[in-house]
């Protein structure tokens, strides 16, 4: 072990591989440039997205959560917690794209917002809208960090530099790539990560699993690892707490398959956004469902890999070079042979760099139209706000080289950004479906609820952290935490309404249920009205799906 | 700002000039990504010694990831030519 570390996990590129990495750079950069020389004139970014098909926002919609979190630490967990890691895709990601294509998409297309905090203006007020938009900023520069932090693992581990100087050059190369227009075609960009991702990690998976003698091979060897046999379960002993994520099931259906997963994805503002961009309200319902297809079968290239690493890497889980946060770069390093690896860190390198520039550009954009132009400096030229967004741009990515440190002290940046998710994701979803189904609570009650339920969710991670409260893990702090902050949102809501005024239903119009109609039946194409593009029988075939997935590992 | 660029929908209403609206189709990127990568990565995986071979557990990955990339590129091709974007033109 002493030896594996003092090696170092060091990738040797050979030009070769430096060459099929300047390709897809040159690729996306030259493409971003020209595309925003052609088409300058369009007026409104948001409008003019509204032309995509469903299989492009559909793939966007799950390649805009395949950046950092996903690969390296949803390989982090296979290796920690073992088939476990599977909730994460199969309750804790199905049922909410599948919800939020079938009940709660109508809502956000119909009402035609043009994002998530615009949503919550019009359903509540101001105060509730600038709340989230603080809340949000806060959130993006946060998992900015991680994205650097990833980032600059890959970069350590290709150059050899210390961290911290990997992390300074790394910003440097994000933002680089923002000002020469990487983000003037993200959807885009996504799409086409997508698939070198996958040529990257499909490799890794197929050479591991060879390697350690098949599916059955593997889950033998590591039935005789550390984690043993419970690591091939997914729901045996969840009835107390004596699993490998120490979780118990009421924390996994609810705080995990509820509230954090619906939070993350039926709120998230880069994941809704793909799907308001879509062509049409069939298109729209179909995005998040087409995502939920590929999202269930990634852990065959995400935890494989971590099983692999776990039965294959001796000393996994130490400390430095060791950390589960290297699972995949240090399978890299002793599977694949010089030009597929090239592939493997392209796929890599362009989730990052693409995932950080989306987070500075989400805070970039709430900060100056949310905050500076609605609250702070109003009625300037448009001269001065593309300024000022170019300031904060530079900002947002000093403030990611700090947060990168933060990141940087997790072992496992799986758990950090579930933290985070549970005490801003959370209580933003319970604001989110009550106000959506309940026409009585008002605008108040939105405000305050966000805003006590947040506060619940930082209190619980802070007692925890400071050892007055106790979980299983650091996993199950996090579904607590949501589920707390779900039942603050609802009682403060609730306690709220009975004392103020409700909003009059004709500002509710196609905002929450039952209150005018939302325009489903008849914008439905007759080329649309065929199954295969029914969302409701696409949506019920990926939630069956899942669970057949899970019987193998129950 | 770019993203309609990627429609490859029946009906996009943006008056986007045919020819680059054709060029900026996602399937053409993807596809001629994919096959250069592919041709690329076929030809390294051919070339492969022991060493590489021995690397990869005894499979020859670069060639078998290259041909899967090239039948990849390829089908994306072939459907953005079977298949071409269709901008309606502009009205004048």
């Amino acid at each position: 072990m002493e030896t594996l570390a003092q090696s170092g996990l060091r990738l040797n590129l050979s030009p070769l591989d430096y060459a099929l990495l300047a390709l897809y750079f040159i690729t996306v950069l030259g493409i971003g440039f020209a595309v925003r020389r052609a088409i300058s004139t369009s007026a409104d970014f948001f409008l003019s997205g509204r032309a995509l098909p469903a299989w492009v926002t559909g793939l966007a919609f799950v390649s805009a959560n395949l950046g950092a979190i996903e690969i390296l630490g949803m390989a982090a967990n296979g290796a920690q917690y073992g088939v476990m890691t599977t909730h994460y895709y199969w309750i804790g990601a199905v049922p909410a794209m599948v919800f939020l294509g079938i009940v709660m998409m109508p809502f956000y297309y119909g009402s035609k917002v043009h994002s998530v905090p615009e949503y919550l203006r019009r359903r509540f007020n101001a105060p509730a809208h600038l709340l989230n938009a603080i809340t949000f900023a806060v959130a993006q520069v946060l998992i900015a960090g991680v994205n650097l932090y990833a980032l600059a693992l890959v970069m350590q581990a290709l150059v050899g530099w210390p961290l911290w100087l990997s992390i300074i050059v790394a910003a440097a190369f994000v933002l680089v790539y923002i000002t020469l227009g990487g983000l003037s075609s993200a959807i885009y960009n996504e799409v086409l990560q997508f698939f070198v991702i996958l040529a990257g990690l499909v490799p890794i998976t197929v050479v591991g699993l060879v390697k350690t003698g098949g599916l059955a091979g593997l889950f033998d060897k590591v039935s005789h690892s550390a984690l043993g046999s419970a690591g091939l379960h997914t729901w045996a002993d969840t009835g107390g707490s004596h699993n490998p994520l120490s979780a118990n099931w009421i924390g996994i259906v609810f705080g995990l398959g509820f509230v954090l997963s619906f939070g993350y994805w039926t709120t998230n503002f880069a994941e809704v956004q793909r799907a308001l961009s879509a062509k049409d309200m069939t298109a729209a319902r179909l995005t998040p469902i087409v995502g939920a297809y590929p999202k269930i079968i990634i852990p065959a290239v995400t935890v494989i890999p971590g099983l692999v690493a776990l039965v294959t890497v001796k000393g996994l889980g130490g400390k430095g070079d060791l950390q589960y946060n290297n699972a995949i770069p240090l399978l890299m390093r002793d599977l694949l042979p010089n030009g597929v690896l090239g592939i493997a860190v392209t796929g890599l390198l362009a989730s990052f760099m693409a995932g950080m520039a989306a987070n500075v550009s989400g805070f970039n954009t709430v900060f100056t139209y949310d905050i500076w132009q609605a609250y702070l400096r109003k009625d300037r030229d448009d001269a001065y706000y593309l300024r000022t967004g170019r300031i904060v741009t530079v900002i947002g990515v000093l403030i990611g080289i700090g947060t990168a440190f933060i990141a940087a002290g997790y072992s496992n940046i799986m758990n950090y950004i579930q933290a985070l998710f549970s005490m801003f994701n959370a209580p933003l979803f319970a604001t989110f479906i009550i106000g959506m189904f309940w026409k009585r609570m008002t605008a108040w009650a939105g405000f305050l609820g966000l805003l006590i339920g947040t506060l619940a969710a930082i209190g619980t991670y802070v007692l925890y952290l400071a050892k007055v409260l106790h979980f299983g893990s650091d996993l199950d702090e996090s579904f607590w935490g949501a589920g707390i902050a779900f039942v603050t949102v609802a009682v403060v809501a609730a306690v709220v309404t009975l004392f103020t005024r409700p909003k009059p239903e004709s500002e509710l119009r196609g905002l929450v249920s039952g209150v005018g109609t939302v325009d489903l039946g008849d914008s439905v194409a007759v080329a649309d009205r065929v199954w295969y593009r029914n969302p409701v029988l696409l949506g019920a075939g990926a939630v069956a799906l899942a669970v057949v997935f899970y019987l193998p590992f129950l | 700002m770019a993203d309609k660029a990627t429609a490859t929908g029946r009906e996009t209403d943006e008056a986007i000039p045919t020819s680059k609206a054709r060029l900026f189709d996602v399937r053409l990127v993807i596809g001629g990504l994919f096959v250069v990568y592919g041709i690329v990565i076929t030809l390294v995986g051919l070339f492969d010694g022991p060493n590489e071979i021995r690397k990869a557990a005894g499979v020859r990955i670069n060639l078998w990831t290259g041909l899967a990339m090239l039948v990849l590129g390829g089908i994306f091709l072939v459907w953005h030519w079977w298949r071409p974007l269709k901008v309606n033109q502009p009205s004048s």
